[in-house]
């Protein structure tokens, strides 16, 4: 039934009604209106004739990074330029200018890349109708089991515009616009009177876009953080944590089976005293215990003091002797325990028990010199008395090394997070929510 | 399945039908709309010239749709304002009518679906509105007065000669795509999704100088 239709040519060229000058038109009829380059006319291109919508005055003519009809390759297809337009938006009486090419393939329809200071875009029409909950404190958008922030409200105001477009295009349009994101995507809703369109882009790196075009030269840089650019250090922020518990566990785990396999933790000397603090100060209280001998290797010694201290304190100076050379080590520790209730409830400070770990205690026989001490400060209305236990712990496990390594792990965590905070606080310092005086980074616009 | 097959009644040519239910077809040599009343052909008008047609798709194009192969039969072409927009009459293997609509080169298939309740009137449909069907929540995200510009090939239905046609297009968050058409009374709906040009793995496409 069909009549086998010639391969419909690529371009077509016609003449501008205002200048008579060529007019391109490349959209292979799926075009509205076309800007004729020499005069600045948008012509319709629906009409025969070409007919003349609107005519605009330009400052400057804005020369597009990507000249119109260059092809390139995007997602597997061959892309063509056919439009470019310059929109802006204005904030606190300064305008923030982005440009925004249309690419078309005849059997894949079209597609925008979009370019502020450098930041690029490859963004598509949205399909499916995204879900946008404003119950919290920013508006979310959910699109295809992705969550999207809201980044800002704006209006968006065509400025200049180049080439051909699906739709009416006129300089001086406004646009509803608000922008969500999602990095690396951003989801942006346009609204009109009878349309409301979403759109997704894709960040993109500027040396893609020149690869993907095959453009001359280098691409402008980037400047400052755009809205939906990646993080350099988002995924390994993740990473980092990742990494810092993976090695905190395999620590504890070899501090666990370091403490079962190796560390004997004999107690060698265990005994229970009392004592009553008698006569003023200077009073000498101190004894020795009974000999006690440390076996096996070089390790270390752990002494803990339990008392029934409350609302007290009391002191204990210690030396462990070796019994054989007569070799000291002195140390000391101070118990104190006190509780009570008040407004806030019962509450309580220091405790009861305390212990010690001497390192690297060298086998032989040892006995310990205690002498203990209270407070003599109140008149002797009560005689203050503590009963407290001596024991002494042969090679126990200790957590010194643990928390070496824990610390020494949860630097770079620590540091990457901070990294990645500050590039989020640039982020969004240009969104609706940072803070009003900063949001100015980006006076270098690039023409 | 036999096809039906007929003499164009304006200029005698023959006509082989690729639908056997088609109510309507084009004659491709001399343009006239023809409508079938069991084994006669009726001409009830002639189709104006075929836009600038930027579609990719033609008819007896050829694809596969939910391992259902098709083939585009006919097509209504509409205008609104944002250009024109086709509505492809695809007939599957076992003869269902399906349309492919391609409107600024996206792609959705939808089919006639009758709905429990009335549809809402035209002027009550604000953008936002959701209504259910079939278990799912479409939201209304366009409304336009369109006009009907002209056929082409087989149609399940007589469609011709239609003056304002008025759309409601609906989307939900998944993919599906709705449409309400308020040329008929009461109007009539479609529902479907959106595809991807590439999943229909389509044949004998128009072809494009230098693409």
């Amino acid at each position: 039934m069909g009549i086998p239709a010639k391969p419909t040519p690529s371009v077509k060229s016609l003449n501008c009604p205002n200048c008579g000058g060529t007019v391109q038109l490349r959209g292979l009829g799926r075009s509205l209106t076309v800007v004729c380059i020499q005069c600045l006319s948008v012509l319709d291109t629906t009409t025969p004739s070409l007919q003349v919508i609107q005519k605009f005055q330009a400052k400057e003519r804005i020369q597009p990074l990507i000249p119109l009809g260059t092809r390139g390759k995007l997602r597997g297809d061959p892309y063509e330029v056919i439009g470019f337009q310059a929109r802006e938006l204005v904030v606190d009486a300064v305008a923030y200018q982005w440009r925004e090419y249309l690419l078309f393939n005849p059997y894949k329809g079209f597609r925008y890349l979009t370019e502020y200071n450098g930041h690029w875009n490859d963004v598509t029409v949205v399909r499916s109708q995204p879900e946008v909950n404003t119950s919290g404190m920013r508006p979310t958008a959910r699109h295809l089991g992705q969550t999207y922030q809201h980044f800002q409200h704006y209006e968006a105001r065509t400025v200049y515009v180049m080439g051909e477009f699906p739709w009416r295009v006129r300089v001086g349009e406004n646009a509803t616009c608000d922008d969500y994101i999602c990095p690396p995507r951003i989801l942006s809703r346009e609204a009109s009177e009878n349309e409301t369109n979403w759109s997704v882009g894709e960040y993109t790196k500027g040396e893609d876009v020149w690869k993907s075009f095959q453009l001359k030269g280098s691409p402008p840089p980037a400047i400052g953080v755009f809205a939906n650019q990646p993080s350099p250090s988002a995924g390994s922020v993740k990473e980092a944590w990742t990494r810092f518990f993976v090695w905190t566990l395999l620590l504890l785990f070899i501090q666990c089976v370091w403490a079962v396999m190796l560390h004997s933790k004999k107690t060698v000397f265990d005994q229970r005293y009392s004592f009553t603090q008698s006569g003023g100060a200077g009073t000498e209280n101190s004894f020795v215990t009974d000999v006690f001998e440390l076996k096996g290797r070089t390790a270390n010694l752990n002494v803990q003091i339990a008392t029934d201290l409350s609302n007290e304190w009391a002191y204990f100076q210690l030396a462990l002797i070796n019994a054989d050379t007569g070799t000291a080590y002195d140390f000391s520790r101070q118990v104190s325990y006190y509780s009570g209730r008040d407004s806030d409830g019962s509450w309580s400070e220091g405790s009861a028990r305390d212990s010690v770990t001497l390192p690297e205690v060298k086998p032989g026989r040892y006995y310990l010199r205690v002498e203990p001490e209270m407070d003599t400060a109140t008149p002797a209305t009560t005689a203050r008395s503590v009963r407290y236990q001596i024991k002494v712990v042969h090679d126990v496990t200790t957590w010194v090394y643990f928390f070496i390594g824990f610390f020494l792990l949860l630097i770079p965590a620590i540091w990457t997070t901070l990294r990645s905070g500050s590039f989020e606080m640039k982020r969004w310092a240009e969104s609706d929510y940072g803070s009003s005086t900063t949001a100015s980074s980006s006076s270098g616009d690039d023409e | 399945m036999s096809k039906p097959a007929g003499n164009c009644p304006n200029c005698g040519a023959p006509l082989q039908f690729q639908f056997s239910s088609a109510v309507q077809t084009t004659c491709p040599y001399c343009k006239s709309i023809l409508v079938r009343h069991d084994v006669n052909l009726e001409k009830v008008g002639e189709v104006a010239d075929l836009p600038a047609d930027p579609s990719p798709i033609q008819l007896l194009t050829e694809g596969i749709y939910k391992n259902k192969s098709f083939r585009v039969v006919g097509r209504i072409i509409y205008q609104y304002d944002q250009g024109y927009w086709n509505e492809w009459h695809c007939v599957t293997h076992q003869g269902e009518s399906l349309w492919l609509s391609d409107a600024m080169a996206q792609y959705a298939i939808t089919w006639h679906v009758k709905p429990q309740e009335p549809l809402p009137k035209f002027g009550q449909v604000n953008i936002g509105k959701k209504i259910q069907w079939q278990g799912v929540t479409y939201e209304v995200f366009s409304w336009h007065a369109a006009s009907y510009v002209t056929v082409e090939g087989e149609l399940p239905f007589e469609y011709w000669d239609k003056q304002k046609c008025s759309f409601v297009d609906l989307k939900s968050a998944d993919n599906h795509f709705g449409t309400i058409d308020y040329s008929e009374d009461p109007p009539l709906l479609f529902l479907g999704e959106y595809v991807e040009f590439d999943s229909l793995r389509l044949k004998n496409l128009r072809e494009f100088e230098g693409w």
